[in-house]
């Protein structure tokens, strides 16, 4: 079968120790973590993380269950697919004479992005998009010397339903009781 | 009313049904040790080393169904754990262990004996918490129980710092559990269900593999009736042994590795599996891609991530077997199998299980073979790792479920006589036998000591082949007889249980296994007996490790199956 890349949303619980839990597990049992985002949610005791795979469906199928048996784990799924939308942010430092400054700010014009600091012979720029998108800025501006990159790796949604929240997986948790 | 976290602990564990708890004491949980004689329904029962503690709170939870409950104190009382711990994961085993750890203002100083023990269990814990408030005691406690014994049974560890058994506060014990995250599906999907009855109706030549999720989901009753109305046979893991009456006619005994020809060739030439509660081992299955190749696979088990991790599933169903199988019992249609039954008796009158046919050595078969008759089949057998293991699950009909306690996930050789004990506290109405090799039984044989204290009576047969007999018989028939690291010299157990105060006796020939096995049933209280058996005797039928099901080597005297000096052990 096939690798590809695949996109898994998870609601964690906010405690300490869980992102060890789920980086343990990647590990343990041999599976490829391409990147994985955390971040606080709107309800203080939830945190959401996106995280990036590559696998074959099976193996991508493993990691979730595996993962949704980490009892920290609230909810995860795969929102791979056409509705997915998803973004990643970097921060990119690259040479910049004055010769070439004018150059890198015109593109990074092009694709959206912004300069957010400007030293003596460096520029400091921020980009958000697909990846692809943020490695074809990252190619073009290769040849003027990029001194230092940091990127987030990719969060993620689908555009029309939500993975839900912990009070929809409570009321179905007590309604599969019944 | 306020108490301190070591008396809340105690209540806690009260509360949640406990009345065990196998331990051994060290600085960080002294004020734990300090309030126990308080609680008079907590029995304590004092190891010899923690590897000891985990593995009879292990063996009691496999014989009683309950939770088994052990305690350590931080640093290396921790670590000792581990290689019990680790073994109740991969077993499914409802054990809470509990473990002091050094005060919380020294947590993450290296302080004297710190561990991250929290860290060291994560893989092998089903879940695990560090109490940092003693006003978190009940609900974790309850949390920590429920985990354990719901859902696909684990371990779960609790490390709490001296100082928060010392912290006051309010006890709060909720009565009802919030694990938002965690739901195990009891309900089997009706469709689902339903496609197997089909297949199951329509199946021409199927076999059963009955693991021991039949033996935690309670489910004996329910598998019998399928088996009876629709004349499937069945094979059990090791793990699912009893699950399934071994005197059953449409037994099968045990599959895989070292498990019966029938067995096996009935699984290779299915058109259906039907896999209850067992996780497709690759000792069960031997070569995955080889593995019952014309087959259809059901598989039902409690743990979605199972299905499909290990083998093609067709039916995939997740769910409590209990349940499931009353749904399937119902759309199951009553059936006759004449042709593959016929089928299956012709393997089981040409491969029966075979022992040496030399009449008058005492082979270690025969030592088994001689407790289940002795014992009439009624006693809990608890085995060591090895060969002597293979031989327990092979000579001995379990026709009741939780009667053979086997390390069979981790294979931890030293597993036998802690669990022992463990089984007979458990259940202290049952005839207890812990059949160990002679290797094994010097890894943990300390815990003689804890027998003899706390007044545990089991009935203790060494299986003494002067070998590591496993691994020798892996050199023996992979690595041309280079018998490196398996001679091994023993002590004179008959004098180290002595010493301990425990009668014993050395057994060498074949004419006085009984009347030792007599004995030792008869005398009231723990017994030891050395059975110096046949040093070089295989555990046969043998799969090759990497080989498929259907290659499988037999004895060597299984040509000579028929003749009347061979005794064989069949079901039929
Ligand atoms: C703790 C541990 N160490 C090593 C092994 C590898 N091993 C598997 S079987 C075996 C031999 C066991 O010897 P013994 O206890 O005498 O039993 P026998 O096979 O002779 O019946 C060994 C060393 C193991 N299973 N567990
Ligand atoms: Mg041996």
């Amino acid at each position: 079968m096939a690798n590809s890349k695949r996109t898994l949303a998870a609601l964690v619980y906010n405690r300490p120790g869980v992102l060890n839990r789920v980086a343990s597990l990647f590990r343990r049992r041999g599976f490829n973590i391409e990147s994985i985002a955390v971040g606080r949610t709107d309800d203080p005791k939830l945190s959401r993380m996106t995280i990036v795979v590559i696998g074959d469906n099976a193996t991508v199928e493993q990691v979730r269950k595996q993962l949704d048996k980490i009892v920290d784990v609230v909810k995860i799924i795969d929102i791979t697919g056409d509705d997915m939308v998803s973004r990643e942010l970097a921060l990119v430092r690259v040479k910049a004479t004055t010769a070439t400054r004018a150059e890198i700010v015109q593109m990074v014009n092009i694709f959206r992005g912004a300069i957010i600091d400007v030293g003596s012979n460096t520029l400091v720029i921020e980009v958000t998009g697909d990846e692809d998108k943020i490695d074809s800025l990252l190619n073009l501006l290769r040849s003027y010397g990029i001194r230092e990159v940091a990127r987030t790796g990719r969060v993620a949604m689908t555009r029309g339903g939500t993975i839900g929240s912990i009070k929809a997986e409570e009321e179905a948790a007590t309604g599969r009781q019944r | 009313m306020k108490l301190s976290g070591a008396r809340m602990l105690c209540q806690a564990l009260i509360n949640e049904g406990v009345d065990v708890i196998f331990g051994f004491p060290g600085g960080s949980v002294l004020p734990l040790y300090d309030v126990l004689p308080e609680f008079q329904g907590l029995r304590h029962i004092l190891v010899r080393h923690e590897q000891g503690a985990a593995h009879a709170a292990d063996g009691y939870a496999r014989a009683t169904g309950k939770v088994g409950v052990c305690l350590a104190t931080s640093g290396p009382g921790a670590t000792n754990l581990v290689t019990g711990i680790a073994n109740a994961h991969l077993d499914s085993s409802p054990v809470v262990a509990i473990t002091g750890q050094v005060a919380r203002a020294f947590i993450g100083k290296d302080a004297f004996q710190e561990v991250d023990i929290t860290g060291i269990t994560l893989p092998i814990t089903k879940h695990n918490y560090l109490i940092m408030n003693a006003s978190d005691i009940g609900s974790v406690v309850k949390e920590a129980f429920h985990l354990a014994r719901t859902g696909r049974p684990g371990p779960v560890l609790l490390d709490i710092p001296r100082d928060v058994f010392v912290e006051e506060a309010e006890f709060n014990y909720p009565d009802k559990v919030e694990l938002t995250g965690y739901k195990p599906i009891h309900q089997g999907h009706p469709a689902q269900i339903k496609r197997a009855a089909e297949l199951i109706n329509s199946s021409e030549c199927p076999v059963i593999i009955a693991g021991r999720g039949i033996i935690i989901s309670d489910a004996c009753e329910q598998l019998r009736e399928l088996v009876e109305k629709s004349q499937i046979p069945v094979a059990t893991t090791l793990l699912g042994m009893g699950g399934f009456p071994g005197t059953h006619v449409l037994s099968l005994g045990m599959l895989g590795m070292h498990g019966t020809a029938y067995a096996n060739m009935a699984i290779q030439n299915s058109d259906l599996v039907i896999c209850l509660g067992s996780r497709f081992d690759d000792r069960a299955t031997g070569k995955v891609s080889a593995f019952a190749p014309a087959a259809k696979i059901v598989h039902v088990d409690i743990d979605a991530a199972e299905i499909g991790k290990n083998v093609r599933v067709d039916v995939p169903i997740v769910g409590d077997l209990k349940v499931v199988l009353q749904v399937l019992n119902t759309l199951v249609n009553s059936k006759s199998r004449p042709a593959w039954l016929e089928q299956i008796q012709k393997y089981q009158r040409e491969h029966p299980l075979c022992v040496s046919s030399e009449e008058d050595k005492l082979l270690p078969q025969h030592v088994i073979s001689q407790i289940y008759e002795l014992t009439g089949g009624d006693a809990t057998i608890v085995t060591g790792v090895g060969q002597n293991q293979m031989w327990c699950a092979q000579h001995f009909l379990y026709t009741r479920p939780k009667t053979l306690i086997s390390s069979g996930g981790l294979g931890t050789m030293g597993f036998e006589l802690p669990a022992a004990i463990g089984a007979k506290v458990g259940c202290p109405k049952e005839t207890v036998w812990c059949i160990a090799g002679d290797g094994g039984f010097q890894m943990t044989m300390q815990e003689l000591a804890t027998a003899v204290q706390d007044k545990v009576a089991v009935k203790i047969a060494i299986l003494n082949n002067g070998y590591l007999g496993m691994v020798r018989q892996w050199q023996e028939l992979f690595y041309d007889k280079r018998y490196v690291g398996t001679p091994l010299w023993s002590p004179d157990f008959v004098k180290i249980a002595e010493a301990y105060g425990i009668p014993a006796c050395r057994v060498k020939n074949k004419k006085d296994v009984s009347a030792a096995i007599t004995t030792a049933l008869s005398y009231d209280g723990s017994y030891l007996i050395d059975f110096m058996v046949e040093p070089e005797e295989n555990v046969y039928p043998m799969v090759p490790p990497g080989a498929s099901l259907a290659e499988l080597m037999e004895h060597p005297d299984a040509r000579r199956a028929n003749a009347s000096s061979t005794f064989t052990v069949s079901n039929v």
